[in-house]
């Protein structure tokens, strides 16, 4: 059944227009992958499904309910984790969680049974009653991925959900999204820098670029269509003759270095080496979704220092604004 | 269609906010204590009927006052709160804008009657005794002003892009309401022409309400007072219910 389905969806700020005409359609208990450089329009189209923004054109359900004539019923559907740090910095963990148990009507014994797991989940059973002023940047990323995880939602949006976490942090959340995604009950819809993160968790990835889906697939059917290994030499070659082959797929100068993408190195690495005159240096590794992501997009995303830096920005920004 | 869990949990969270917000708190009762204290008794007399005493007369005015600062300046503060993004977790929850926007007009309230209490007792204990009965309907009208300031604030604080636009309002919203609303001074003081925005500053009404009950005698009938403010409140409240409903994610 398909769970969510945009039509020609179109938001524009002013000239920009950061979502275009996207069609999507995203299965139940599926979880699907929003890979795009910053600025693709992830978050812009995420938004748009969970009701705080208005598309300019085009239309979308989720849940079966219009995202535009059933705004409540959409909400009641959906749970999301803000990629912004949206927890309230004068109240503490625990009452933050309080307050939203009690906007999506848990009744007080629910509650206390559900804060507790969830604080337990994200590891700041210690910390929970301090306000959350005193947390550092990635505390208050786990404590607002528990509240979006709190209240069992039908569809569940993670906008960037492990931007910034430590490694031990990052794998209590995936084990988390495993565990809701083995159930089936749970539709989700993750954004994100890493790679690994989308090609371990996600049954189904889609390619956000200028506003548009630009591929989409299971990861292992985006790496097929790009090739299945990339052989890295170094040394001096007739390019022309390498390209000739036809289990070469792509060629491209890196430096002193060349990538090719092949089909089945196993196969044929042997054809392409002896077919290389001199070589210093010889790599062979399988495509990774990265390799994907460069060959669709052509750009290359630095996730840890690009991801950390605009983090940090907008912590400070937000301790600078309160504190 | 309201969801009273989810107006007494916002309400709640902004009760919360302001009292671990003490500057906000000690910084919104300063002002009053210096218009009453500084410029009451400086002035010294006055010719109002019920009292000559001008500190005792501009006590009404200063307690609408206090009300209407507070107040607006809550509604504001949503600018900040979209900001911040908190606002967000409140919007996509599956509870009714209006329950939302109640939910903050009474926590606007709520902040602003504490303020209002400290200054009645002052008022009541330095400047003019008052049994309890008129305490309480006095109570009650600023009740009624504040919910119709607060949800005047969060109208503003809404519809607004950027902070800026705050100083606009303090400038061409609120010290225009405050003045023209004879707080400080009896309207028919006023020259003719002049006298027509009074009439159509809600504010009027409130203090003439206040200073009926305070002084037994007023400008307007009291009924008439009464029927704008309540005019007043239905008329916030539902451009309040509305900006709320087109409240969409700052970007």
């Amino acid at each position: 059944m398909v769970i969510i389905q945009t039509k020609k969806i179109t938001k524009k700020f002013g000239n920009i227009t950061a979502v275009n005409e996207l069609d999507l359609e995203i299965e139940e208990g599926e979880i699907f992958g929003l890979l795009g450089p910053n600025g693709a329009g992830k978050t812009t189209l995420i938004s748009m499904l969970c009701t705080l923004l208005k598309p300019t054109a085009g239309s979308a359900t989720v849940n079966s309910f219009d995202v535009f004539t059933q705004q409540l019923k959409v909400r009641k559907s959906i749970g999301i984790v803000f990629q912004e740090p949206s927890v309230d910095d004068l109240l503490s963990g625990r009452e933050n969680l309080e307050l939203h148990g009690m906007l999506y009507g848990m009744d007080a014994k629910e509650r206390e049974k559900k804060i507790d797991e969830m604080l337990k989940l994200v590891d700041l059973v210690d910390r929970a009653n301090d306000p959350v002023s005193t947390y550092s940047g990635g505390m208050r990323r786990r404590l607002e991925i528990a509240r979006g995880l709190m209240h069992k939602p039908k569809i569940l949006f993670l906008d960037e959900p492990t931007l910034g976490l430590d490694p031990a942090s990052r794998k209590n959340i995936w084990d988390y999204i495993k565990s809701l995604a083995k159930e089936k009950s749970t539709t989700m819809v993750l954004t994100t820098h890493y790679m690994e993160e989308a090609d371990m968790l996600c049954n189904r990835i889609g390619i956000i670029s200028s506003g548009k889906i630009i591929a989409l697939g299971t990861p292992a059917e985006l790496k097929r269509k790009v090739g299945e290994d990339i052989v890295r030499i170094k040394g001096t070659t007739d390019l022309e003759k390498l390209k000739r082959y036809k289990f070469v797929k792509k060629v491209e100068v890196d430096g002193e270095y060349t990538e090719l993408i092949l089909d089945n190195a196993a196969e044929n690495l042997q054809t392409l080496l002896a077919a290389c005159s001199k070589l210093d240096s010889v790599e062979v590794r399988a495509v990774t979704l990265n390799d994907v992501f460069l060959h669709y997009t052509g750009k290359e995303i630095h996730d840890e220092e690009e991801g950390e830096g605009s983090w940090f920005e907008r912590v400070m920004r937000v301790g600078g604004t309160r504190a | 269609m309201l969801e009273l869990n989810a107006v007494y949990a916002i309400w709640l969270r902004e009760i919360k906010v302001y009292l671990r917000e003490k500057e906000r708190v000690i910084s919104s009762i300063v002002s009053p204590i210096l218009w009453l204290f500084v410029f009451g008794s400086g002035i010294g007399e006055t010719t109002y009927p019920g009292t000559s005493n001008y500190q005792a007369f501009i006590l009404p005015g200063i307690l609408v006052m206090s009300v209407l600062f507070v107040s607006v300046f809550y509604g504001l503060y949503i600018i900040w709160d979209r900001r911040l993004d908190f606002l967000k977790e409140v919007l996509v929850a599956p509870v009714s804008r209006a329950s939302i926007f109640l939910g903050k007009v009474l926590g606007g309230v709520s902040d602003a009657m504490l303020q209002a209490v400290i200054l009645l007792v002052i008022g009541t204990l330095l400047i003019i005794p008052l049994e309890p009965i008129r305490i309480l309907y006095i109570l009650l009208i600023l009740t009624l002003i504040s919910f119709s300031t607060a949800s005047m604030g969060l109208v503003l604080g809404a519809n607004m892009r950027s902070q800026e636009g705050f100083i606009l309002i303090i400038n061409f919203v609120m010290w225009p309401m405050f003045f023209f609303s004879g707080a400080l001074f009896p309207i028919s003081n006023l020259p003719e022409v002049i006298r027509p925005i009074s009439t159509v500053d809600p504010l009027t009404y409130a203090v003439d309400a206040l200073r009926t009950i305070f002084f037994g005698t007023g400008a307007f009938p009291f009924y008439i007072d009464i029927v704008v403010l309540l005019a007043f409140a239905a008329v916030t409240a539902i451009l309040g219910v509305i900006s709320f409903g087109n409240l969409q994610q700052a970007k």
